[in-house]
């Protein structure tokens, strides 16, 4: 039986597909939110330290399952299929909400240079750095408009180095617990500005949604006492509230069906009974992720575009980022845990940009709660890993163990991909994803220099020893994956405009860190909010069509 | 994802028993309690059998709960054997790990012709120290390569001392960390309660 014509489809329920699902229903769309997975709780898995999104050895809590697998390159020329919970696979929840349901929901604003890193330092050799089509400030009242209407609380009052801001946040910032207590201490001592990290979490009361209970789990969970703001508790409600949204959970999309003129007609996908539909639509929005958004586009050939969808130009799934995580952890004589979760509290914007010789850098945090088993993993080099040895280990440094990590904004690559695999198919078929490539070299000296930074501020909280982590050569992406497809002006080097539409393809739009044209040195929710609430902001404002 | 229990452990199967109206009985039987005022029916049940594993044999389960024990020894709180190890792995091998099925066979029956080698001895004869340096062995890379194909000596110990640690660092309800025992010698109350884990200052 044909599906009822719709004028917008969404597909994927994340920080993007939410958002823009809420704004083209209230402003009278009539609209269908495609996700492959269903409405998750935290009741499922609890507190689990094996099965959750973080730590994943025995499963993803929120998904995807292993029907959805990918092809990985563990070295050059070595490819195997993995499972969705390996670490090569680039994993982000398959839920409503999707990562903003279990993410430790940090809350950043880039920066305004983060939108002209070529302008700023010119592009390194190898990389294909560039300046974003938009800057700050037009994304800036979509920042704000995404902190009030998910919810964020913090306070930038002592931090010199943020971007202005019209109106402030809606909520007060969280207090520090212990070992946010001694780093502030010591990172005022050593003149760097600490400050506390913007949080998508209630530090009270908000949007009819508690405060936070400052649950040691809680970077990798849903929230037990739904103080975690993500797009499944705040916009998509409204969206559905609207009653032009109709959510079908456990849809998984197959291909963009582009017509001989190069119009979206609609989009194919299977139902949770592997029964095959047809939506149609007058235009299309993708905000299945990075990975999963190129994959689709790479999916749906047709005759103006045989390479798939926007991919003229070879340009969909290049440019895969996500984060040089880089810092140090240091050991302490006196106890600096308190167990009041989520753990991390401060960060410093010191060393973002203006490293001399590195072209951007990264902000620097204090780490979420490591759980026993994450623990369990973590020595300084050197020490022993099972024995005795590790037992006391485990007993003297658990409670005596800081970390402070950032994410290092990496040098765009061309090579580093999403290309559709030609022999490996998933469950319903459909080709699947192939990950490759490296990171920029410039990306590991960028770390190394952050790590340094996070060492000194470690030794001045009174650490007695200190080890640093550094990044390895390989793209790693994750649910900080970003940039496959770039917005910009020119159509020969971008997959969308400025405005998140396919170049060639008037109805098909991205709204998910696909677009990034670089990633910042921050966890990225907030920045793909902001555009999800700028992509339909564009497509309002272009609507034309009639309510269906 | 688990595989059914192996019939011999339930002579009478709940269905069955349901049938009958005595599913509560059965539960009885179960503990062997068969008195002198019991029903023919209950005095022909067998006793429960003792507990098996549902991948390893006796030996091999024998053989890996000595090795885990090394890696994560009892002392003042409990360590790898008495906090269920084995059970984990066991039952991971049977759902999410069956991947891992072959690396443990081959991996422990190297091992075992490791000490044969090596020592002469089973590796449950060894003393402590030379226990110690058996499995250093096997982490260094320094085991006799031609009793070692696939797994490496390595990955198989790496394999070993990851799964050990999950066990004894994980959630319960997965087989492993009997009575939360890693909690409580870390200190951290648990399951943390929501509402009872507060803390004023904040």
């Amino acid at each position: 039986m044909a599906l009822k014509h719709v004028n917008a489809v969404v597909v994927g329920a994340g920080a993007g597909g939410g958002i823009v699902a809420k704004e083209l229903s209230e402003a009278g769309l009539s609209v269908v939110l495609l996700e492959r997975g269903g409405w998750v709780s935290f009741e499922t898995h609890g507190q689990d330290e094996l099965l959750n999104q973080r730590t994943t050895v025995l499963g993803n809590a929120y998904g995807p399952d292993e029907r959805h697998p990918r092809v990985h390159e563990e070295s050059p020329g070595q490819w195997s299929i993995v499972p969705p919970n390996h670490w090569g696979y680039g994993n982000n929840a398959a839920c409503v909400g999707s990562g903003t349901v279990s993410y430790g929901a940090m809350a950043w604003r880039f920066l305004e240079k983060d939108f002209r890193m070529r302008s700023t330092y010119g592009a390194p050799a190898g990389s294909t750095l560039e300046d974003w089509p938009v800057s700050y400030d037009d994304l800036e009242p979509f920042y704000e408009k995404a902190e009030w209407e998910i919810g964020v609380a913090g306070d930038m009052s002592a931090n010199p180095f943020v971007a202005p801001r019209r109106r402030p946040y809606p909520m007060p910032a969280f207090a520090h617990a212990r070992e946010g207590r001694l780093l502030d201490a010591a990172a005022k001592r050593l003149g760097f500005h600490p400050f506390p990290i913007p949080m998508l979490r209630n530090s009270v009361p908000y949007g009819g949604r508690n405060a936070c209970i400052h649950n040691r789990a809680c970077c990798g969970y849903a929230c037990p006492n739904n103080a975690k703001n993500g797009t499944h508790n705040t916009v998509i409600p409204r969206a559905l509230a609207t009653g032009n949204c109709e959510l079908r959970t456990h849809a998984i999309a197959s291909e963009i069906v582009v017509d001989d003129r190069g119009v979206v007609r609609g989009v194919k996908y299977f139902d949770a009974k592997d029964r095959a539909h047809y939506q149609t639509a007058d235009l299309v929005v993708l905000s299945g992720g990075a990975i999963e958004s190129a994959r689709l586009l790479l999916n749906s050939k047709s005759k103006l575009f045989p390479a798939g969808a926007g991919n003229r130009h070879d340009w969909v799934g290049r440019n895969l980022q996500d984060h040089a995580y880089s810092g140090a952890y240091g050991l302490f004589e006196d106890e600096i845990y308190d167990d009041v979760g989520p753990g991390a509290t401060i960060a410093i914007s010191d060393f973002n940009h203006g490293n001399a010789g590195h072209r951007g850098g990264g902000a620097l945090c204090n780490e979420f709660i490591r759980p026993p088993y994450g623990f369990a993993g973590l020595r300084p080099p050197g020490a022993a890993r099972w024995g005795k040895e590790h037992k006391d280990f485990q007993r003297q440094f658990f409670k005596r163990c800081g970390a402070v990590h950032g994410p290092v904004q990496e040098m765009p690559m061309f090579t580093a991909r999403v290309q559709v695999d030609p022999v490996v198919r998933d469950h319903w078929g459909i080709p699947v994803v192939r990950l490759s490539g490296n990171r920029h070299p410039d990306d590991i000296e960028t770390g190394r220099f952050l790590a340094s930074k996070a060492e000194q501020w470690l030794k001045e909280a009174g650490a007695v020893r200190t080890w640093t982590a550094l990044p390895g050569i390989m793209q790693r992406s994750g649910q900080h994956q970003a940039g496959t497809c770039r917005m910009g002006n020119d159509p020969t080097t971008s997959v969308t405009d400025k405005h998140g539409r396919v170049h060639d393809i008037d109805n098909l739009f991205v709204a998910d860190g696909g677009l990034h044209v670089t990633n910042g040195g921050f966890n990225p929710a907030l920045t793909i909010m902001a555009l999800g609430y700028w992509v339909s902001h564009h497509i309002k404002a272009g609507w034309k069509g009639k309510p269906t | 994802m688990e595989p059914p229990l192996s019939s011999q452990n339930q002579p009478v199967s709940r269905r069955t028993a349901l049938k009958l109206g005595l599913a509560g009985l059965a539960g009885i039987a179960v503990g062997g309690a068969v008195g002198a005022g019991s029903s023919a029916f209950i005095a022909r049940l067998g006793r429960t059998a003792p507990p098996t594993y549902r991948f390893f044999s006796a030996t091999e389960a024998a053989l890996l709960i000595d090795i885990c024990e090394q890696l994560i020894p009892g002392d003042d709180v409990p360590g790898a054997t008495e906090t269920g190890a084995i059970h984990y792995i066991d039952r991971q091998l049977c759902g999410v790990y069956a991947r891992h099925q072959q690396t443990y066979r081959r991996g422990l029956e190297a091992f075992r012709l490791t000490c044969r080698q090596e020592y002469q001895r089973p590796f449950s004869e060894l003393p402590a120290a030379e226990k110690f340096a058996a499995l250093r062995a096997l982490e260094t890379g320094r085991a006799p390569q031609a009793l070692w194909g696939q797994p490496t000596a390595q990955a198989f110990f790496n394999l070993v001392l990851a799964h050990t640690m999950q066990s004894f660092y994980g959630s319960p309800r997965h087989g492993g960390n009997r009575d939360y025992a890693s909690y409580r010698m870390l200190g951290l109350d648990y399951p943390p309660m929501v509402g009872r884990n507060r803390h004023p200052e904040t």
